[in-house]
């Protein structure tokens, strides 16, 4: 048996695949509910499936959370395509969150609320960008490894925020900033009617398709690919290596910003240290299984986010530890990511040898 | 009649839906130098990979001496006694030559690098070979790296050696000495098949010529009865005339002036030293030297690619007369300044092009910065992609497919249509005929000589020495950077280029060994 390259596999083919992919991972995850819990895996997935859709309050949290973790696919999807490795997602969310909540303690009931907002923006932004861009500067002044850099990044943006959560407590001792401006409202970002989350949603879905259009049909998003692809062949052809990784870096971190922003004024109205969630991360991985094609981040953000929902639920309802809900997801992710490789090769089996007469 | 060393019957090799052999019979005889000959993409390395025991058939039987065996790894190949030098070595540099061929035995045998060095030298006494075994990898020449991968093969007492396009990186002068030590094995026993897809050197060596077209075979003729109009017949499947047709050039005007050319690698090791010449616009001036003489580095330093100590690159503009200094000037600014350059080089799926990206987008690369919008304008290079597909008969699926996804010799063509659609003043091209097939080479060379009747300079790095005698009309000799002559194609031979490309300052580097 040996393992041969597929030549291009038409797309329905290929969908069909990962169709059958996620059809085998609930089998097993089936199987497995059944042997270590002996509960009925039907309703375990009815379960989970209720946990995430079962009242318009979850499909409203479903949807702001995938609205988060989408925003974030975004960010570092330009750095991914240009195989700058930016893991630092996570710090560069938490710093525009921070200068979120800065401004909103700092000038909240001292400006207008509209040139508030305004300002949280523009903060937030600035904020995440200047995260990003100093990993950047430094691959592009004297070539060190953006992955090692990023990281680190993320854990000195962590400390930032444990620290200024102590500077700015609620309750003295607490070190919890605590709901901030919760009488006034100040800078928190308007709702639209009843629905909490809708603007959120709203922005995000017009960042995506701004990214979409600026990776695919921007002379910047060309050069980001063409970077990515070869950098030899961006010398060639005259583009400024160095100045395009700032750029996207810069870009990079100041949708990050924008990430922090909604999470802090739209979302939580605080932050600490857990604001990111992990969503730095995890959103790496849906930018590589969506290829980085933003419109198919749609698809694989609620992917992961269903999950995560759903297997909490599974947690909660059958008093399982936290612990099995991650096994679920586990086996589902090793069945989407793993069906990658039957798209990409398929297994030959050799014969035994014909006789030539 | 003997039983042949080797027998092949009906193999069949298989990448996927690509059929690499079908249905391969050959026949080699003990004592006999037997040429595989074939073009690029025949199928000559994978069949020869079957007998190595590196792949293994899906069908079809291999027998050894009359006795039908399975070669299931290398270790089995040379256990019957087959041995294979590859196209890229596999030595370790660190090592003497001696190491490199004892590495890997395990006989159960103490290690002894004095008894090893013996043999060695009775190897390299037998048949001629001239090699010191003391000599470390990185101090080598490519022609000694060559021997001692033979001599590796020879020590573990290989009776049957193949040898893959083992001329390719080799001087005329070096060539002929290979050729020799081969003659004397076969009249020693052994059996010797040589890949190659140079015919002089199939009617000058072989006893008989093997042709693969397309992964399938076609025949064996005895070389003796046999010409090069037949034998390319053979293995392209129809007659063609391998001419280039060279018009003599006319008013050639001086175009690009390198003066004192110097520049280092990043490791500080000089590549080029005081390069001076000319490239004349309606003229194609050729390059030659053994590879990584310094071509990449004079063709990137001209291009902006490449960081120069001294010297200057002046272009003199035909359109207004202007003369500009390329030297320190990025490719953007260079084709801000007006001069039209293009150039083809020798990595095209690293440098030229972008693999994973489609024939429209990789026309781009040249023309996406023009014009003031954020948005890229895809109609242009999209009417060029097109007609470059046709004027050139590339062969794609469409527009949109992935250039990876084309054969070396569409590749090709992608890139050298691109460079050559921006009507340039100057084209050079690395090696731009390297693996393609022979009707594809011969449309490279008819578009670079177009080119030079439309008034171009053209600057064209070879490797083979005959077309860069047919084609070229000046050739510029290149040893260890430096310029050792600039010739007459017209009156100049391969060996008087062969001297000048390994001449050394203390004589040439061919007396030197044999004299050792």
């Amino acid at each position: 048996m040996h393992i041969v390259k597929r030549d291009q596999m038409e797309w329905y083919k290929s969908w069909l695949i990962r169709a059958a992919a996620i059809v085998a991972a609930l089998i097993v995850c089936a199987l497995v509910t059944v042997i270590l819990t002996h509960k009925d895996p039907i309703k375990v997935y009815a379960t989970m499936f209720s946990g995430a859709f079962g009242t318009p309050r979850r499909i409203w949290n479903l949807l702001q959370n995938i609205a988060m973790l989408l925003c974030i696919s975004l960010a570092v999807t330009p750095a991914f395509k240009m195989k700058f490795w930016n893991i630092g997602a996570e710090g560069q969310v938490l710093v525009g969150g921070l200068a979120t909540a800065a401004c909103m303690i700092l000038f909240g009931g001292k400006i207008p609320n509209a040139l508030l907002i305004l300002v949280l923006v523009i903060a937030s932004i600035l904020a995440g960008a200047i995260w990003a861009v100093i990993p950047a500067l430094f691959k592009a002044k004297w070539n060190t490894n953006e992955t090692l850099f990023t990281l680190m990044m993320n854990y000195v943006g962590i400390q930032l925020v444990s620290y200024f959560s102590m500077y700015w407590e609620a309750q003295k001792g607490s070190g919890q900033i605590g709901i901030i401006n919760q009488s006034t409202r100040d800078g928190w970002l308007p709702t639209i009617g009843k629905y909490e989350y809708l603007l959120n949603i709203i922005i995000v879905a017009v960042v995506t398709i701004l990214m979409y259009i600026y990776l695919k049909y921007s002379k910047h998003g060309y050069e980001i690919s063409v970077v990515g692809e070869s950098q030899n062949t961006a010398r060639y052809i005259g583009v400024n290596v160095k100045k395009v990784i700032i750029r996207t870096m810069i870009l990079s971190g100041a949708v990050c910003g924008i990430a922090g922003f909604l999470l802090v004024s739209g979302t939580n109205h605080t932050i600490n240290t857990t604001t990111a969630d992990g969503r730095g991360f995890t959103a790496i991985m849906v930018s590589w299984l969506a290829k980085f094609n933003p419109l198919f981040m749609v698809l694989t953000s609620f992917l992961l986010v269903f999950l995560q929902k759903g297997a909490n639920e599974i947690a909660t309802v059958f008093g399982l530890n936290k612990s099995f809900s991650d096994i679920l997801t586990g086996i589902i992710l090793f069945f989407i990511i793993g069906c990658e490789f039957f798209i990409n090769y398929k297994l030959v089996f050799r014969h035994s040898h014909k006789e030539v007469k | 009649m003997a039983v042949p060393a080797i027998e092949l019957r009906g193999v069949t090799t298989r990448f996927g839906h690509i059929v690499a052999n079908k249905n391969v019979d050959l026949v080699v005889n003990r004592g006999e130098i037997l040429a595989i000959l074939g073009e690029n993409g025949s199928g000559k390395t994978t069949l020869m990979n079957m007998i190595s025991g590196i792949y293994y058939p899906d069908e079809g039987q291999i027998f050894i001496d009359g006795k039908e065996t399975q070669i299931r790894s290398p270790k089995d190949a040379f256990d019957h006694k087959i041995g294979m030098i590859h196209q890229h070595f596999k030595l370790i540099d660190l090592f003497s030559a001696t190491e490199n061929i004892i590495l890997g035995i395990n006989d159960g045998k103490k290690y002894n690098l004095k008894e090893a060095g013996k043999q060695v030298r009775e190897i390299t006494d037998r048949y001629g070979f001239v090699l010191d075994p003391q000599k470390k990898i990185y101090d080598m020449s490519v022609s000694e790296k060559q021997t001692v991968e033979i001599i590796k093969v020879l020590y573990r007492g290989a009776d049957i050696l193949i040898l893959d396009e083992p001329t390719a990186v080799l001087t005329p002068q070096e060539t002929e000495k290979l050729f020799a030590v081969l003659r004397r094995m076969r009249e020693d026993g052994k059996s010797i098949i040589i890949i190659t897809h140079k015919l002089h050197e199939v009617l000058s060596l072989s006893d008989r010529v093997s042709v693969l077209r397309k992964g399938e075979y076609i025949a064996t003729v005895n070389t003796a009865e046999t010409d090069e109009s037949q034998l390319t017949e053979m293995m392209v499947g129809k007659k063609i005339s391998l001419n280039i047709e060279r018009s003599d050039p006319k008013e050639p005007t001086d175009r690009l002036e390198v003066r004192g050319v110097s520049c280092e690698d990043n490791m500080g090791v000089r590549v080029l030293e005081d390069v001076t010449f000319t490239a004349r616009g309606g003229e194609i001036l050729g390059i030659a030297g053994i590879a990584g003489s310094g071509q990449r580095e004079l063709l990137e330093a001209i291009a902006g690619l490449q960081n120069t100590s001294t010297g200057d690159i002046l272009y003199h503009n035909p359109d207004d007369g202007q003369t500009v200094d390329l030297r320190h000037k990025t490719p953007t600014e260079i084709r801000e300044l007006g001069v039209r350059l293009s150039f083809v080089p020798e990595d095209r799926l690293g440098m030229g092009l972008v693999g994973n990206m489609d024939i429209i987008d990789n026309m781009m690369l040249r023309s996406y910065k023009k014009g003031k919008s954020v948005f890229l304008a895809r109609k242009e290079p999209r009417g060029l992609a097109e007609k470059i597909i046709n004027e050139l008969e590339v062969v794609t699926p469409g527009a949109t497919t992935p250039v990876r996804r084309l054969s070396g010799g569409n590749v090709q063509k992608v890139l050298v249509g691109r460079e050559i659609a921006s009507h340039p003043k100057v084209l050079m091209a690395a090696y731009p005929v390297r693996g393609l097939d022979i009707n594809s080479s011969y449309l490279i060379y008819n578009l670079l000589t177009r080119q030079k009747e439309g008034g171009t300079a053209v600057v064209f790095v070879g490797e083979d020495l005959d077309v860069l005698i047919e084609l070229c009309d000046r050739i510029l000799v290149l040893n260890s950077g430096r310029i050792t002559g600039i010739l007459d194609a017209r009156e100049t031979t391969k060996e008087e280029i062969g001297l000048l490309m390994t001449k050394t300052d203390r004589g040439t580097e061919g007396n030197a060994d044999a004299h050792r």
